[in-house]
């Protein structure tokens, strides 16, 4: 027997099947209604960021540290996973085009990939999950700890002070990381196409240069990387800042910090993607 | 001339939803003076606090604070009162970040253009008065419970505020650690011409240093007194939390049915 205590309630006696669907429907209704609350508190806490940031420029010595924790310290995944896609991207890329006698286009197919998409969009994801999930487990536990609370005691804005630095922050490092991540990357296709597979050394740099272009690839690139580095903190910052403060409250944060910025990346990317291939037009 | 009483607090109540916290709350904090607000754990004490820091509206009633009413401030105003308050936290909330040092610190980086060399002088000597001065190169994580206490103490009179709160000030600190914060409130307190409030349940500790102390219970205040008319009231309430009785007018049972019911007796004898 199906126990549905709200709908029972309300609709009396309902078949036991209305009564899941009506459930599942007003289960559906509440999530919909939670996850667009949600949208708008964190678009308000943006907003309640960007106006608060006075401090992390006038005292920029904050946000540089900040830099170094997010973008500094992120460093070693960054370039270590840069270099084995980069070497993947080589191995593939040669396999594919051999067969039609073009292997000296892998520069071009390797840095294009990696500056349109694969830079912007891997380093973006390794960030939340490296960066990201660290500064809402601090801020939460800061949190939990009545850090905040000690510092609004004390006068002291705490989005101006803790939330803001760590915000530019992240919005700094990400356009680095992932230039670098692209770098690194096309490093490895020319260790694994050139130096171990012999490809041309010249073909393979000069094609790269000819093909890729500063303004539709490269600027498009870091204009990727900035929106994401803006995703990323700013969600990493608001779930760490909503969450309850109980050790609970703090690994959920941290997961959904995690989870719904990669969501956001891949989603924001496809839309940056049509926007930039028709030209913005 | 300013009034003899630091805080009063009028009529105050304030509630979560539907469930009243606090009820009809009227007391004062003479200047100069450590009162002790004292009760069981979730009767609303912490809750009292946080209205005279600001940081909770009243639904009715207000707290005023050298002669301003509290919650009729405005965010810089709020912020300004704040700067002339010190608050110690229940586990001391220091920054895990920053050295012992750094913490103390905080406030007058923050808020003073004082140059790093007058501020290393100030801090040292805060720490100094709480007997800490030689780790303020340590991180929070090395210091021991009732030494991050000491140290929170340290950061919350670092501005030579004019009212120090503190909440649970006792809470889990061995004998030694505990006579030394109690002696540290009242030594800071005179020492800065400051008045204090301190929220305890800690009532040996509190009653050794405070000049006058309210007892609530439910929200409301139930009696109030020097320490000497607390340790010779009759008053059921108070009679029973001084001397620590396990029955009273604190039930020992919390709610449930009839335990013969509960236990299933009851359908056998109907």
């Amino acid at each position: 027997m199906l126990a549905v205590p709200i709908t029972a309630k309300t609709w009396g006696s309902l078949p036991p099947m209305l009564d899941t669907v009506t459930h599942a429907i007003a289960e559906l209704g509440r999530k919909t209604i939670g996850g667009v609350e949600r949208v708008g508190a964190l678009t308000r806490f943006l907003g309640q960021i960007l106006f608060s940031s006075g401090a992390s420029f006038r005292r920029i010595g904050l946000t540089i540290r900040e830099v170094y924790f997010s973008g500094v310290l992120s460093l070693i995944i960054i370039l270590v996973s840069g270099f084995f896609v980069g070497m993947v991207l080589g191995m593939q890329g040669y396999e594919t085009l051999q067969t039609y006698g073009s292997e000296e286009k892998l520069g071009v197919l390797v840095a294009l990939s990696l500056v349109r998409e694969l830079g912007p969009v891997v380093s973006a994801l390794l960030f939340a999950s490296r960066a990201g999930s660290a500064i809402t487990a601090e801020i939460g536990l800061m949190k939990a700890t009545e850090q905040l609370s000690a510092m609004e005691m004390m006068a002291v804005d705490p989005v101006s002070r803790v939330v803001a630095p760590r915000f530019w922050g992240g919005v700094i490092s990400m356009p680095l990381l992932a230039a670098m991540f692209s770098a690194i990357g096309v490093f490895g296709a020319y260790i694994v196409g050139v130096v171990i597979i012999g490809i041309d050394n010249g073909a393979f740099w000069s094609q790269m240069q000819a093909a890729v272009d500063f303004r539709y690839d490269i600027v498009n690139g870091v204009i990727k990387s900035i929106i994401f580095g803006i995703a990323v903190s700013a969600i990493a910052v608001f779930e760490g800042f909503a969450a309850p403060p109980t050790a609970e409250g703090v690994s959920g944060a941290t997961t959904r910090t995690v989870v719904s910025a990669s969501l956001v990346i891949l989603a924001l990317d496809l839309v940056l993607t049509a926007f930039m291939l028709r030209g913005w037009r | 001339m300013p009034a003899a009483n630091l805080v009063e607090i009028v009529d105050l109540s304030f509630g979560y939803d539907q469930r009243p916290v606090l009820s009809g709350i009227n007391l004062t904090i003479p200047r100069g003076k450590v009162v002790s607000i004292m009760g069981g754990s979730g009767c609303g004490k912490t809750t009292l606090l946080r209205h005279i820091g600001g940081q909770l509206k009243p639904t009715r009633g207000h707290v005023s604070v050298d002669g301003h009413k509290v919650h009729e401030h405005d965010a810089s105003g709020l912020y300004h009162m704040r700067r002339r308050m010190g608050m110690l936290f229940q586990f001391g909330a220091l920054f895990t970040d920053m050295s012992v040092f750094d913490n103390v610190a905080f406030q007058m980086r923050e808020h003073t253009d004082l140059p790093e060399t007058m501020i290393a002088d100030l801090v040292l000597m805060k720490l100094q008065a709480v007997g800490l001065r030689g780790t303020a190169r340590l991180m929070p994580s090395e210091l021991s419970g009732g030494m991050a206490r000491r140290v929170a103490l340290a950061r919350a009179v670092a501005l030579d505020p004019m009212l120090v709160m503190y909440d649970e000030p006792f809470a889990g600190l061995d004998p030694i650690s505990l006579s030394v914060i109690g002696q540290l409130i009242r030594k800071l307190n005179d020492a800065l011409g400051a008045s204090s409030i301190v929220v305890t349940h800690d009532v040996q500790e509190s009653l050794a240093i405070v000049d006058y102390a309210y007892f609530v219970a439910e929200g409301k205040i139930v009696f109030h007194g020097t320490p000497a008319q607390i340790r010779a009231s009759s008053e059921p309430f108070v009679h029973q939390f001084v001397h620590g009785e396990i029955d009273g007018p604190v039930r020992f049972h919390v709610g449930g049915a009839d335990y013969r019911k509960d236990l299933g007796f009851a359908s056998a004898h109907a």
